[in-house]
């Protein structure tokens, strides 16, 4: 951990709030492409996430994700209800605690795209805190200090941990959940494109706390991180574009939100070991594959509703494989290994392909067992009349537009 | 006493209302209608998959009008609504029954 200066405990600080905001731009964003009927339910998926995460965190997440450090598996609960946290430090132990949090929180949110207008949310309310516990909590510390990071496995800000993470449990989720009622024959266009293009900002603007916050402190390592995110979103941005206008004769909104997120995505593991113009390559890159991504889900049939897989776990998996090529210890004074296109061999592709394999099948495999039981027990999806009226009367008695003409 | 009614072009609604207007027709009623005829709906295409729109966004313009003026307010609607393209809408006129203004209780022609 680097020195608790005054100038680190503040980035941390200012990223954390940066990172907690992301929670809503990822609920408009998801919001905006949702039928006018179910929105405010896919407001309420992502907020509960920061309802009932931070407190979870708190108790026993962070105890079991980084006490102590370097354990290989699962942590302990040294820190339970962050017994022994002080602030003799200077408080950045605390804030580290408090950042790290909302990602615990902004993970589980992810996977509400994909299960979107069907699912219970009593069953969603069971399986956020559920999933953090059996899933989140354990890749993260494989990941960060544990057995998949003392193999040599780069994942800065969680690519690996977080995207391919979630977006590996959002196929599962689905494959449980089945397909919205008329999917894909009937047309779920989005109902607000400015919602989307609105959530998209706010996840730009606070992903720069969540890779640039990653580096711990107000150091080199963070400016570079910064860069590499501001790059590669815009490259992603351009590619996914110039690719729809080609191939479907239009440059749409919705191509140019979807590429930023996933050039934002596919940097996020790599964002703090590369440098130069690899982030316009790895946004370039990212951008292409995820925009025909989404196509998968038509091709195999499974309603991924708001492509969670194809622009979170394939962006994901691409930012994180890339690092075996891209990774470039020299420019940062650090001691990783080498990425391909500077000097190094296979070993860190290796690495990185058995952390992203090890990370899916844990998250695949619990994720389907969470959900069967929930299926067998109290349910996961909302019946007929409900998902016809829309979530949002059947499930919240509320209704997003009441100005609204025919919708 | 008739009732014109016109689906029009959105972008059509200030000429008609302008023609209208300096004909003398001093109200009218507008909405927001969706609908479809023979130009059937469009396409929009989001991550690639295209969705077809079958009821787009027209205007419903209406207006009481007098026997009389009943052709020529057609005429008018029918010229400055019309961009020669599929789409442009149409007009149908219904016999109505009574009117009463309801500030001042007049009916009939007096209440038009």
């Amino acid at each position: 951990m680097p020195s608790h200066d005054s100038g680190n405990v503040a980035w941390v600080l200012v990223s954390a709030a940066l990172v907690l905001f992301m929670t809503p731009g990822l609920a408009f964003f998801y919001g905006g492409m949702d039928r006018t009927r179910n929105v405010l339910n896919m407001l309420m998926m992502n907020f509960y996430c920061v309802l009932v995460i931070p407190v979870l965190w708190v108790v026993v997440g962070y105890s079991l994700s980084q006490t102590p450090f370097g354990n290989d598996w699962i942590g302990n609960f040294d820190a339970f209800m962050l017994t022994g946290i002080g602030i003799d430090d200077g408080g950045m132990t605390l804030a580290t605690i408090a950042y790290l949090g909302m990602f615990a929180a902004i993970t589980p949110a992810l996977i509400s795209g994909a299960v979107a207008d069907r699912m219970k949310f009593s069953a969603w309310a069971i399986f956020v805190p559920v999933w953090s516990l059996l899933v989140y909590v354990p890749v993260f510390k494989w990941v960060f200090g544990g057995w998949l990071g003392q193999r040599g496995s780069l994942d800065f800000a969680g690519g690996t941990a977080i995207h391919v993470n979630a977006g590996i449990a959002a196929l599962a989720a689905v494959l449980v959940l089945g397909k919205r009622r008329g999917w894909p024959q009937e047309g779920h266009p989005p109902h607000s494109m400015p919602l989307v293009m609105l959530g998209t900002g706010i996840l730009w603007f606070g992903w720069f706390g969540f890779n640039a916050g990653s580096a711990l402190g107000a150091n080199g390592q963070a400016a570079q991180a910064f860069m590499n995110t501001f790059l590669a979103a815009a490259a992603a941005g351009l590619a996914w574009v110039f690719v729809e206008w080609l191939r479907d004769g239009h440059p749409t909104n919705l191509g140019a939100a979807s590429g930023i997120v996933a050039g934002l995505v596919a940097i996020t593991p790599a964002a703090g070991y590369v440098s130069g113009a690899a982030p316009i390559w790895i946004g370039l890159i990212a951008g292409v594959v995820c925009c025909y991504a989404v196509r998968l889900k038509l091709k195999f049939k499974y309603d991924d509703a708001l492509d969670v897989v194809g622009v979170h776990f394939v962006g994901g998996l691409v930012g994180s494989l890339l690092i075996g090529f891209f990774a470039n210890p020299e420019f940062f004074g650090a001691t990783f290994r080498k990425g391909i296109f500077y000097g190094g061999n296979v070993r860190l592709l290796a690495e990185q392909a058995l952390a992203n394999g090890s990370a899916m099948m844990w998250s695949f495999g619990v994720t389907l067992a969470i959900m069967i039981v929930l299926k067998k027990t109290i349910g996961v999806r909302v019946d007929a009349e409900a998902e016809t009226t829309g979530l949002d009367l059947a499930l919240h008695s509320e209704t997003a537009y009441h100005s609204g003409g025919l919708h | 006493m008739k009732l014109i009614t016109a689906i029009i072009k959105p972008f059509k609604l200030d000429e008609v209302k302008t023609a209208l207007r300096s004909a003398g027709v001093d109200g009218m009623t507008v909405s927001e209608v969706r609908g479809f005829g023979r130009q059937g709906g469009h396409t929009e295409t989001y991550r690639g998959t295209e969705y077809q729109i079958d009821f787009v966004p027209k205007v419903r313009l209406e207006a009481v009008v007098d026997d009389d003026a009943v052709d020529r307010v057609v005429d008018l609607i029918t010229e400055s609504a019309r961009s020669g393209k599929i789409g442009d809408g149409k007009i149908w006129v219904t016999n109505v029954e009574a009117i009463v203004r309801i500030r001042t209780g007049e009916s009939g022609h007096d209440a038009i």
